[in-house]
C-alpha cells in the first residue's frame, strides 16, 4: 500500500497507487464519526479505515483490528464491501500495522470491533462508492443520481452503460469526498448477514498461516524466561554455567528478577532454561489458596466504607419482608490458556524498535514500551499477528516489555516464546471471587430487596448496573477489592464471566422456592424493569425478555419432557449483547449429561453468519468447560497446574449439541466475542438443579464431586 | 532450505559432544540435522525445517497441537526425540496434500470451522490419520479419536461435522 503517497493533513486523504488504483485513505472519518464525543473511552473507540482499489477491480480493504479468533479481520471488511457494493470474491482483506493516526481504534477487546465500526466502516464503503459513481457520471455526463452500483460496477440504467470500479479508480481519487453519504437500506444487503468463510482459511488448513510463534527474521536469536516460581518471590542469584555450555546456546542475561536464555532455536533454550540454578528469596506473603477463601470469607464479614450502588433501603425492605433469602457462590483463579502460548518478537536498534506479534491492544504496548524504556514512540513500530487465542491476556504487555528488555540486553532481535507452564503459572489470571447474595421478597412474594456483596483481586466483581438492578427497588452492591501478588487481569468476558453464574443461579433458586417457574421469574422483573425503572439500568428489558422467550421456546420449555430430560435457564447481558440459554441434561442410567445448550442471541445486525453462530458456539463450550473444570490453584504463591496433565480444558467429547438463533432485527450490531459465555455455567447448573434438586454454587462443577450422577430426587 | 539446515551444521556448535547428525525425511524433502538427540521431533520441523504449520501447545503431548504423521501414524512430534525418528517418513500439515486440497481441509474451509486456527493443524493431522482407520466414522469414533486435540476456542461440533463431511465425500 502506498501510505507516503498520501497528504496527511489534508482533509481529503486521497492518492494514487503504484499501479495506479484509487486509495482511500479515511482520516477524516474520525471528525464525523458519532463515536468521537465524549471522553476517553470514546476517543479509543474512534476508529477509521483504508481502501484500496486497483485496476483490476480486485478491492483491497484494510482490517485494522487485531485477530485473536474472534473473526473481525473478516467481519469487518464485510461492513466496508458491503457499502462499496462490490462482490466479496474480488475482495482481499490486508491485516493493517498499527498506525491509530489513520486506523483509530485497533484493539481486540470488550467485544466491541463490530460495535465500534459500524459507522465509521460504514462510511468507508459508502464514501468509496460514491466517489467511484460520480467519476462515472462525469465521464458520462450524466445525473449521478441516474447511477447504480452492482458487483464493483457503475451503471446507468438510461443509456445501458456499465464501468467497473478499476477503471474509475483513478479518476475518482482526484474528485472531491463526499460528506453525506447514504447507506444501504438493510433489505439490499449482498455481504451483511451471509455465511462468509474465515478470510485466512486456505493458510490456516495447509499450515501457511503465521501466527506470532511462527516469527523468524534473520540473526534473530530465540529467548526463554526463568521467572520467579512463586507470587511474592524474587531472583536472589544465579548460576548459569552449565546452561553457557548447552548445545544451541548463545547468552545469558538477567533482568527484573528474571533469567533470559538465548539461542538459535526454541527447544535448545527452553532445554537449557532448566538448568539455569537460581535462588529465589520472598519479597511479599506467600498466599495459597486457603488463604484466600479465608481472607476473602472475612472480608464478607463487614461492609466496605461506601457503596457501588444504592436503590431504595436493603436495610428497611429486609426488616419489613416475608421472606428473604440468602447464597454464596465461588469461583476459582483460571489461566487463559490461549493454544499459542505468549511469545513476542522484538528487534531494539540504536534509533528504532520493532515489535512484531500477537496483541490485543498493540497502542498500549507500544505506549508502555516508550515510557518504560525511554524511547520516543514514533521510533516504535508495531504490527499484530494472527493470535493462537488471547482472552484477554493478550490485553496485557508484560511479554512485550520481556522481549524489549532481552533485545536490548543481548543487542539482537529476538523472539521470546513461553513455555506452556510459564504461560499458565504466569499470572494475569481471572481473579478468584466470593459473592454472598441477599434478597427479599413481600406478602405478594414479590422481589424488593437484593443485596450484592462480593470480595475479589485488584478489582471490582460487579456489573452493578445489570439486570436485576432496575427491577428491584431496593438494592444495594457493596464491593471489596483484596490485594494480592498473583497478577490479575481480564478474562474472556471479565467479571460478567462468574457474576452471571452466582446471580443466574440465585435467581433460580429464589424462583423454585417461591413456586414460580424460572422463565416466568425472570419475564416478571423484566417487566418490573420496564414498567417503573428503578435507577440506572443498562439493558433493554424488552431486547432482554425476547431473548430469555426465545431459548424456551427453542427448547420447549415448560412443555412435558421424557422421562430423565430436565432444563435450566441462564440469561445474561453483556457488552451490548443479550444471550439467553436453556442446558438439557439427561439422565442415562443414572449418570447425567449435557445433552444440549438451546441459546437466543440479540446482537442487533449479525454481520457474518458462519461467524456470529461460531463465535456463540464457541463460546459457550470454552464457557462449560471452565465451569465444569477449570481451576488454578496456589500453594505459598506457586501455582499448582502448570499444564494440560493437571489442568482441564474441555475436550471434544464432552462438548453438547448447541442450537443457536439469532433475533432478527435492524439494531446496530453488537460483538460477540464473549456474550455467549457468562450464562452457561448458570444455565448448567440450574438444569443439574432440576434434576437433582442440588444446587451448584461453587466452581469448578467437578471439584463438587459426582456432579453428574443423580442423587437426593428419585426419578420421577 | 536444506542449505540453510547444512549450514547450520558448518556451525562451531557441531563440536558439542551432546549433538549427533539425524536424517529426516519430511514431507518427501530430506533434512540434515545435528542437534542434541533429545530434541523432540516438533522443534527439528518448526526451527529447522522451517516448517513452521506444525505448533506447539503443551510439549507433554497433552493438547494435540503438533500431531504429524509418522510413517502414516499420528504422533505427538513434542515428544518424539529427533533420535527415535531416523528412516520414518514424517508428514506435516505442508505435506497433506499438494494444493490444500486433502477432502479434511476442503471440508474445514466448508464447515467455516476455525476461530483464532491455532490448534486446527493438528486436529486436521489427527482426523486425517482417523480417516485412513476408518473412513466411515460415527461420532463415536470420532470422539474417540479426536479427544487428545484441544482446542480453547471450542470449535469441536464443527470439527466434527467436517470430518463427517469429508468422510462422505465433500459438499454438504
Amino acid at each position: 500500500m502506498s501510505i507516503s503517497t498520501m497528504n496527511r493533513r489534508n482533509f481529503l486523504k486521497i492518492g494514487i497507487t503504484a499501479g495506479g488504483g484509487l486509495v482511500l485513505g479515511l482520516e477524516w472519518l474520525s471528525s464525523c464519526n458519532p463515536a468521537g464525543s465524549g471522553g476517553a473511552e470514546a476517543a479509543m473507540q474512534t476508529l477509521n479505515a483504508f481502501i484500496k482499489i486497483g485496476t483490476d477491480g480486485l478491492v483491497t480493504i484494510m482490517a485494522p483490528n487485531p485477530e485473536i479468533g474472534q473473526g473481525v479481520k473478516t467481519s469487518l471488511p464485510m461492513i466496508v464491501a458491503e457499502e462499496l457494493d462490490v462482490d466479496w470474491k474480488n475482495v482481499i482483506v490486508e491485516q493493517a500495522p498499527l498506525d491509530t493516526d489513520k486506523f483509530k481504534r485497533q484493539v481486540a477487546g470488550g467485544s466491541g470491533s463490530v460495535r465500534e465500526s459500524w459507522e465509521p466502516f460504514r462510511t468507508a464503503g459508502a464514501t468509496g462508492r460514491q466517489m467511484l459513481v460520480n467519476a462515472a457520471a462525469a465521464q458520462w455526463q450524466v445525473d449521478p443520481a441516474t447511477c447504480t452500483t452492482a458487483g464493483g460496477m457503475v451503471l446507468h440504467k438510461a443509456s445501458g452503460k456499465k464501468i467497473g470500479y478499476g477503471e474509475l479508480a483513478e479518476k475518482a481519487a482526484t474528485l472531491p469526498v463526499p460528506t453525506d453519504v447514504k447507506f444501504k437500506e438493510p433489505n439490499a444487503y449482498k455481504i451483511i448477514g451471509t455465511r462468509t468463510t474465515n478470510v485466512d482459511m486456505k493458510a490456516i488448513v495447509t499450515g501457511k498461516q503465521k501466527f506470532g510463534i511462527d516469527t523468524k527474521r534473520e540473526g534473530m536469536l530465540y529467548a526463554t524466561v526463568v521467572r520467579p516460581p512463586a507470587f511474592g518471590q524474587t531472583l536472589k542469584s544465579f548460576d548459569d554455567s552449565e546452561a553457557r555450555k548447552m548445545p544451541g546456546v548463545s547468552n545469558v542475561v538477567s533482568f527484573d528478577n528474571k533469567i533470559a536464555v538465548l539461542g538459535r532455536s526454541t527447544w535448545e533454550v527452553m532445554h537449557a532454561a532448566r538448568a539455569i540454578k537460581a535462588e529465589w528469596q520472598d519479597d511479599g506473603k506467600l498466599e495459597s489458596t486457603a488463604d484466600y477463601k479465608a481472607n476473602f470469607v472475612k472480608a464478607l464479614e463487614k461492609l466496605p466504607k461506601e457503596s457501588k450502588r444504592k436503590d431504595g433501603n436493603i436495610k428497611k425492605a429486609f426488616a419489613s419482608a416475608a421472606r428473604t433469602f440468602e447464597a454464596t457462590f465461588e469461583c476459582p483463579f483460571i489461566p487463559h490458556n490461549t493454544m499459542e502460548p505468549m511469545n513476542f518478537f522484538a528487534d531494539v536498534k540504536a534509533d528504532s524498535v520493532e515489535l512484531h506479534g500477537p496483541i490485543q491492544l498493540p497502542d498500549r504496548a507500544r505506549n508502555t514500551i516508550a515510557e518504560k524504556f525511554k524511547i520516543p514512540k514514533e521510533k516504535i513500530r508495531v504490527s499484530m499477528t494472527r493470535m493462537g487465542g488471547g482472552f484477554g491476556r493478550r490485553l496485557m504487555t508484560d511479554f512485550v516489555e520481556e522481549a524489549v528488555a532481552i533485545s536490548q540486553l543481548a543487542k539482537a532481535p529476538v523472539n521470546v516464546v513461553w513455555r506452556r507452564e510459564d504461560d499458565m503459572s504466569g499470572g494475569y489470571y481471572r481473579p478468584m471471587a466470593l459473592y454472598k447474595y441477599k434478597a427479599a421478597v413481600d406478602a405478594s412474594n414479590k422481589l424488593i430487596a437484593w443485596h450484592h456483596h462480593s470480595v475479589g483481586i485488584s478489582g471490582s466483581t460487579a456489573r452493578e448496573n445489570n439486570f436485576p438492578a432496575g427491577a428491584v427497588e431496593n438494592l444495594q452492591v457493596d464491593v471489596h477489592d483484596y490485594k494480592s501478588p498473583v497478577t490479575t487481569g481480564p478474562w474472556r468476558a471479565p467479571i460478567h464471566n462468574y457474576i452471571a453464574f452466582a446471580e443466574e443461579s440465585f435467581i433460580d433458586d429464589i424462583a423454585h422456592q417461591l413456586g414460580k417457574d424460572p422463565v416466568a421469574f425472570r419475564l416478571e422483573l423484566l417487566e418490573q424493569a420496564k414498567a417503573k425503572p428503578v435507577g440506572q439500568c443498562d439493558y433493554d428489558p424488552d431486547r432482554y425478555a425476547a431473548v430469555i422467550k426465545k431459548a424456551a421456546e427453542m427448547a420447549g420449555w415448560g412443555q412435558p419432557k421424557p422421562q430423565g430430560v430436565y432444563q435450566g435457564i441462564g440469561a445474561h447481558y453483556s457488552f451490548k449483547t443479550y444471550v439467553a440459554q436453556v442446558a438439557e441434561i439427561t439422565n442415562v442410567n443414572g449418570q447425567l449429561k449435557i445433552s444440549k445448550i438451546y441459546c437466543a442471541v440479540d446482537c442487533g445486525t449479525v454481520i457474518n453468519m458462519s461467524g456470529a453462530e461460531n463465535q456463540v458456539e464457541g463460546s459457550m463450550i470454552d464457557g462449560l468447560g471452565h465451569a465444569l473444570y477449570g481451576e488454578l490453584t496456589l500453594t505459598k504463591g506457586k501455582p499448582d497446574q502448570s499444564n494440560y496433565d493437571r489442568y482441564r480444558l474441555i475436550r471434544m467429547q464432552e462438548a453438547p449439541a448447541v442450537e443457536i438463533q439469532f433475533i432478527r432485527n435492524n439494531e446496530a450490531p453488537t460483538g460477540l466475542g464473549e456474550p455467549g459465555l457468562p450464562p452457561v455455567g448458570a444455565a448448567v447448573a440450574n438444569a443439574i438443579f432440576a434434576a437433582t434438586g442440588r444446587r451448584l454454587r461453587s466452581q469448578p462443577f467437578m471439584n463438587t464431586g459426582n456432579v453428574f450422577t443423580m442423587e437426593r430426587k428419585a426419578e420421577v | 532450505m536444506f542449505d540453510h539446515v547444512r549450514n547450520r551444521k558448518l556451525s562451531n556448535h557441531n563440536s558439542n559432544p551432546l549433538m549427533a547428525v539425524f536424517n529426516l525425511t519430511i514431507n518427501n524433502e530430506d533434512f540434515k540435522v545435528d542437534v542434541d538427540p533429545q530434541m523432540p521431533l516438533l522443534w527439528v520441523i518448526r526451527d529447522f525445517a522451517g516448517l513452521t504449520g506444525t505448533k506447539y501447545g503443551c510439549g507433554i503431548a497433552q493438547c494435540g497441537a503438533c500431531t504429524v504423521h509418522l510413517d502414516g501414524n499420528p504422533v505427538r512430534s513434542c515428544s518424539i526425540p529427533v533420535s527415535s525418528v531416523n528412516g520414518q517418513k514424517v508428514v506435516t500439515i505442508e505435506g497433506l496434500s499438494d494444493k490444500g486440497d486433502h477432502p479434511l481441509q476442503l471440508a474445514w474451509e466448508e464447515m467455516d470451522v476455525p476461530q483464532c486456527g491455532y490448534c486446527q493443524a493438528g486436529q486436521i493431522m489427527t482426523a486425517a490419520a482417523l480417516l485412513k482407520e476408518k473412513p466411515q466414522p460415527t461420532d463415536q469414533d470420532i470422539d474417540n479419536l479426536m479427544s487428545g486435540n484441544i482446542c480453547r476456542c471450542g470449535t469441536y461440533n464443527r470439527i466434527k461435522k467436517a470430518i463427517h463431511l469429508a468422510a462422505k465425500g465433500g459438499k454438504s
